[in-house]
């Protein structure tokens, strides 16, 4: 709550230094990111996921829906029946003998770029309508935030249901669908933020100078709000993940593609559980797990870095004090 | 924002709780109002006749007069938009919400009333159970700073957390109720017994039927509310009315629940609103894999069989189950915080 003020003070601060030495000032951040346990696990897993998903073709070649001969398995698994992993499929094949190493591979690409898109639409989208929303302030802040508070209290599965059985079902349309019902978190954080940042002087000298809005807004605002932006697209992305996969699993996006979310659905259609196979959805529910995982890490990283209070007392959220101070309270035992 | 100058400067307590009260009645009005309107133009967006394709899945069962009385009951006639919408609204005023193309010819009213009662049931306890013991572990996390509970729990749950909800529910019933077979594996009760709520065998086959999916849904969103009461503890504990209390000599017991917990549970009673929508998502997912008769299996029922007066009626219903839910959390807010203003 508190936190917005000193950390724009921060960036102010380092706003100021920008014009001498523009590289400078952003290197301890950096170093400081780079120091961070959580940061670099959260960056370490996801390099991981992203690279595996860049060299599917090299990593697993082949076609991630090829039904894959059963005639050379041993003849136990020529019934129809999904089969454990073994020498020839490292995590064994599906209910329709896909190869399931195969499809995590190329199931990487559809999730990740799914949840990645939604992320930037949706923190664009978000920050378009809480920068105007705080900026502007009066009715438009008024109809906005109403409008922003109305998205966040809709429950969002079953909105996303119908929103999505009603469309054509799509990677575009998931994408679409995930944005229109997830703007509306990174739009109140925004707003909260651009708020604090207009009690300030450097907004109001430029207002002074006779700046127009859009460009205060732009490059004088924007700027001072970047780890904020970052963090609602790491948020985003989450969201988006999680959501993409249940949608899917439900049977709302396009089955025939193969990604982590379609993965899970047949695993359930073809009874995977029922049946013992459990690599038909136990490594992918892992691997969605990893992914979400490291974002958050990568988020919370992000505060503790970015966040001044956070940083140098770690969570203490009064001031003054330092972590020191609260761990030997007087009174409290000793 | 800032109170209007022309105000009387003093108003009564219970004025102000009033207005607050009525003012959150309002934004819920609007959001139902949005969340209305929404469903009604949906179908209307689709390509095409939306008539036509939505009663393309009754061709089987129905002759096309019927299919003509049944497009006059849900209002898609050729009548200009406004119209249809007036008609809607006043079709919805009287709780008529169509009717159930799967279960045909039932109105989805009572479709949704047979999986209502489980939903509130497993998420409604599952909620109040994880919000619970979330912020107890919050509290005493934040009390025993770095403490063995402080140092493993909030890095164990966020994982836990970060894993869906319904997959988290795939594991618990491979691992726990189809290869340890302690669990049973689907359904809300036992398939040998009726609904009858008077007999000790039938709550005791719900109960053995609620555990598996109830704690799936607790396990993955206990540790947010961890980590929310937690660091707002950890912030309220610096305060001066602490130091204050612990000069006094006031028992631990008493300062960490009565003055550090009470005040850092308000936060947390504002965002469980919120949050209410999300869980609310997961366990309609969860409740798919264990096929219990909830609002969840009939939503995937819905989709299955492209039965859009369904979905529709259970997004709206659902909707304004979270709409009422968050009101109640407004009355505790009051009731929690008499400062309560704005």
């Amino acid at each position: 709550m508190q936190a917005t003020p000193e950390k724009t003070l921060v960036s102010k601060s380092s706003e100021a230094t920008k014009i001498a030495r523009p590289w400078l000032a952003r290197w301890p951040l950096l170093r400081a990111f780079v120091r961070n346990r959580k940061a670099m696990l959260g960056v370490s897993i996801l390099f991981f996921f992203i690279m595996v998903a860049l060299l599917a073709p090299w990593i697993a070649p082949g076609n991630p829906k090829k039904m894959e001969s059963r005639a050379h398995l041993a003849p136990a698994w020529v019934a129809d029946k999904p089969a454990p992993g073994g020498k020839t499929f490292l995590l064994g094949t599906t209910g329709q003998g896909q190869d399931v190493f195969r499809q995590l591979i190329w199931g990487a690409r559809l999730s990740l770029s799914v949840g990645l898109s939604v992320g930037i639409a949706s923190t664009i989208v978000g920050t378009i309508i809480g920068l105007t929303a705080g900026y502007l302030g009066g009715w438009v802040d008024d109809l906005l935030s109403l409008l922003t508070n109305v998205m966040l209290i809709i429950p969002g599965m079953p909105l996303l249901v119908i929103l999505a059985a009603f469309l054509k079902p799509g990677p575009v349309t998931v994408v679409m669908v995930l944005t229109l019902t997830g703007w509306a978190w990174p739009a109140r954080v925004m707003r909260s933020q651009v708020l604090s940042l207009r009690a300030k002087d450097f907004i109001a000298a430029s207002v002074v100078s006779g700046e127009r809005t859009p460009r205060i807004l732009f490059s004088e605002v924007l700027p001072n709000m970047s780890s904020v932006f970052v963090g609602s697209m790491v948020g985003s992305t989450v969201y988006a993940i999680g959501a993409d996969v249940g949608l899917a699993f439900l049977g709302l996006t396009d089955v025939g593609t193969t990604s982590w979310g379609t993965m899970l659905y047949w695993a359930q259609n073809n009874a995977g559980i029922l049946t013992g196979a459990w690599w038909t959805f136990v490594p992918v529910g892992i691997c969605i797990a990893l992914c979400a995982f490291a974002l958050t890490m990568l988020n919370y990283a992000l505060d503790e870095i970015t966040n001044p209070r956070l940083r140098a007392e770690k969570e203490t959220t009064h001031g003054k004090r330092n972590r020191a101070n609260v761990l030997v309270t007087p009174v409290v035992r000793k | 924002m800032a109170p209007a100058p022309t105000r009387p400067r003093r108003e009564t307590l219970k004025g102000r709780t009033m207005r607050f009260l009525l003012r959150r009645l309002g934004f819920y009005a609007v959001a139902a109002w949005v969340s209305l309107t929404v469903n009604f133009y949906l179908p209307r967006l689709m390509p095409g006749d939306p008539a036509s394709a939505i009663f393309a899945r009754f061709q089987g069962k129905l002759r096309p007069e019927e299919i003509d009385s049944l497009r006059k009951a849900y209002g898609l006639s050729d009548a200009p938009l406004l119209e249809q919408y007036f008609t809607y609204l006043k079709s919805l005023s009287r709780g008529e919400f169509g009717i159930s193309i799967n279960f045909f010819p039932a109105p989805v009213t009572t479709v949704i009333a047979t999986g209502f009662m489980w939903t509130i049931l497993l998420a409604g306890l599952a909620t109040v159970i994880s919000f619970f013991f979330g912020n107890v572990l919050g509290i005493i996390g934040a009390w025993r700073r770095n403490g063995i509970l402080d140092s493993v729990a909030p890095p164990l749950l966020t994982f836990i957390g970060a894993f869906p909800y319904f997959f988290l529910a795939m594991l618990a019933l491979y691992f726990l109720a189809f290869q340890a077979g302690w669990f049973p594996l689907r359904h809300a009760y036992s398939d040998a017994l009726s609904v009858n709520w008077g007999s000790l065998t039938f709550i005791k086959s719900v109960v053995t039927h609620m555990i598996l999916p109830a704690s799936c849904i607790v396990l993955a969103s206990i540790g947010g509310w961890m980590l929310g009461m937690r660091n707002t503890m950890v912030g309220i504990l610096s305060e001066d009315y602490i130091t204050m209390a612990q000069a006094k000599g006031l028992s631990q017991k008493r300062i960490m629940f009565s003055y550090a917990a009470r005040n850092a549970l308000l936060p947390n009673v504002t965002s469980f609103g919120m949050a209410l929508g999300f869980v609310l998502s997961g366990s309609l997912l969860t409740e798919i894999i264990f096929a219990y008769p909830g609002l969840g299996y009939l939503l995937l029922q819905a989709v299955r069989n492209l039965d859009y007066p369904l979905m529709q009626g259970l997004f709206l219903m659902i909707t304004f189950a979270v709409l009422g839910a968050n009101f109640l959390v407004d009355i505790l807010y009051v009731w929690l915080d008499p400062r309560t203003r704005r």
